[in-house]
């Protein structure tokens, strides 16, 4: 560990100096002509995946290639929601594993993540999505991941502004909780494993976009950036919103499309919402950030999108059934709103694993739902690329799952529709 | 928001029409006679490209007729649209 650790005694200290003195949280190194695993994309699940080579099997001389700044993509475009409560096993595995590491993180990186564990409601507005509830709640059990059922009584007495009238046009029926999920900060995500990944030497390489991938017959050698050619055995490409394009500079076509993903904020409010609220049917998802502005998050636009913005109909409708469910929102102002690129599987989950290209690797495809996911994938495809197979949390979510038909069909099932 | 011309209806608000996803993907003639792969590949890859791209929209707010357009993923920007089962012009570019 080459950092200073960030503790109540260095901030005394550096209050004497009015801040001026910290230290930068990690180095912006030059580019090294070869390293033994590349990691291209520099988000949360690519520098995650850093820190895990690092710290788990001791593989450092890595390098993160990023084509912007870390977190610039869809790490910071979220809304910031961490939970393990889907369906399907495969999907509870990765995502419980995920939401543990969350729980330890902040302590293991010395970042504060600011994970807040205050609850994650999925509402229900019709029997249909009421036994979709009970399914996934009891199917969550058997995982043993906390989850439970909410009566509109309960859910009035934990959220007060909620209108369960049954007059509502998106009446109230019920939810699951899972009082484990919650809120983290997005940034501090990509910022705390960038810095521990750096401390144990690991290469952030920013402003420098991989342009192509270098082959000799079935073996990756290495990428083509815009800052020169970088030779590495192995290659790991964890981009979001981008898979296609980077998968086609090794020949490769992915079962995925890219869609544009808004959300958006409120001015900042005193805190009055204290969990947060998901509504897969009815397409809202809010949480009230520690600034205490409002963070809502809509639901796909449909058609294909490379341009981090979306059609503002789709923000119409979301707000509409916000403002529907919690009739206080409606003098609210907003103060920012913006779109991420999201890839998405024909089954929404994501691939994670090796492709045909011996030294290749792949994760990419979280679609709407991959902050959560961070560390787990993180931890999982260190594990992949350094073993060239997959660890059993991420096995089933293979490129090849797409040819023998072993999908993981989270389309609704995981708890919000896309 | 697109504008998006329906061949036989003019422009019209996007919110009017429902997306069809990439357009002259062909059922293959003998399914019996793919591969996995190869079935793999006309179900669920696509071509996803960051610039210009073949997709096929269906106008259910208006004639309820299925067209093509020719669109940027970047910019947004629609180039033209055309009727099924016609080809793009070749000097689209």
């Amino acid at each position: 560990m080459t950092y200073s650790r960030y503790s109540i005694f260095s901030l005394a200290r550096n209050a004497f100096s009015y801040h001026r003195n910290w230290p930068r949280a990690w180095r912006s190194p030059e580019l090294k002509p070869a390293y033994d695993v590349i990691i291209v994309g520099g988000g949360g699940h690519g520098l995650a995946t850093a820190y895990y080579l690092a710290k788990e099997h001791g593989i450092t001389n890595v390098a993160v290639i990023e084509k912007g700044w870390i977190g610039g993509g869809n790490t910071g475009r979220n809304t910031t929601i961490i939970r393990s409560n889907y369906l399907w096993d495969e999907s509870a595995a990765i995502y419980e594993k995920s939401l543990k590491l969350y729980e330890t993180l902040s302590r293991e990186l010395n970042f504060n993540l600011m994970v807040s564990q205050r609850g994650v409601l999925n509402l229900a507005h019709n029997q249909h999505d009421l036994h979709e509830v009970s399914r996934r709640v009891n199917a969550n059990r058997l995982n043993g991941i906390d989850s439970e059922i909410l009566t509109p009584a309960q859910l009035k007495a934990m959220v007060p502004i909620l209108n369960v009238s049954p007059d509502s046009r998106y009446p109230v029926l019920g939810a699951s909780l899972q009082r484990r999920g919650g809120v983290a900060r997005h940034d501090a995500v990509a910022w705390g494993f960038a810095r521990a990944a750096d401390a144990r030497g690991i290469d952030i390489i920013q402003n420098c976009e991989v342009t192509g991938i270098l082959r000799e017959g079935s073996c990756v050698t290495g990428v083509e950036t815009t800052k020169g050619s970088i030779k590495a055995a192995k290659v790991g490409v964890v981009v979001a919103g981008h898979a296609s394009v980077l998968a086609g500079m090794a020949g490769l076509r992915l079962p995925i499309e890219s869609h544009p993903l808004q959300a958006l904020v409120s001015e900042p409010l005193k805190p009055f919402l204290h969990t947060v609220v998901m509504s897969g049917s009815v397409h809202v998802y809010v949480s009230q950030s520690d600034k205490g502005e409002l963070v809502m998050g809509a639901g796909i636009d449909a058609y294909n999108s490379y341009a981090q913005r979306g059609s503002v109909v789709i923000i119409e409708n979301m707000l509409a059934a916000a403002i529907e469910l919690f009739p206080v929102f409606s003098r609210l102002r907003l103060m920012r709103q913006w779109g991420g690129i999201v890839d998405i599987c024909p089954d929404a989950s994501p691939i994670v694993g090796n492709t045909p290209i011996n030294g290749l690797y792949i994760n990419c495809g979280w679609g709407t739902g991959g902050f959560k996911a961070t560390p787990g994938s993180g931890w999982a495809f260190a594990h992949n690329i350094v073993h060239d197979r997959p660890h059993e949390i991420n096995a089933p979510f293979s490129l090849d799952r797409f040819t023998t038909g072993a999908l993981i069909d989270e389309h609704g099932a995981a708890a919000v529709s896309h | 928001m697109l504008l998006i011309p329906c061949p036989w209806c003019g422009p019209r608000d996007e919110c009017e029409f429902v997306y069809g996803g990439e357009a002259h993907i062909k059922r293959p003639e003998n399914p019996d006679a793919l591969s996995d792969a190869e079935w793999a590949d006309y179900l669920f890859m696509r071509t996803n490209p960051k610039g210009r791209h073949h997709e096929r929209w269906i106008h259910t707010q208006g004639c309820g007729r299925w067209f093509n357009v020719v669109r940027d993923t970047v910019t947004h920007d629609i180039a033209f649209t055309y009727k099924m089962g016609e080809e793009p012009p070749e000097d689209w570019a």
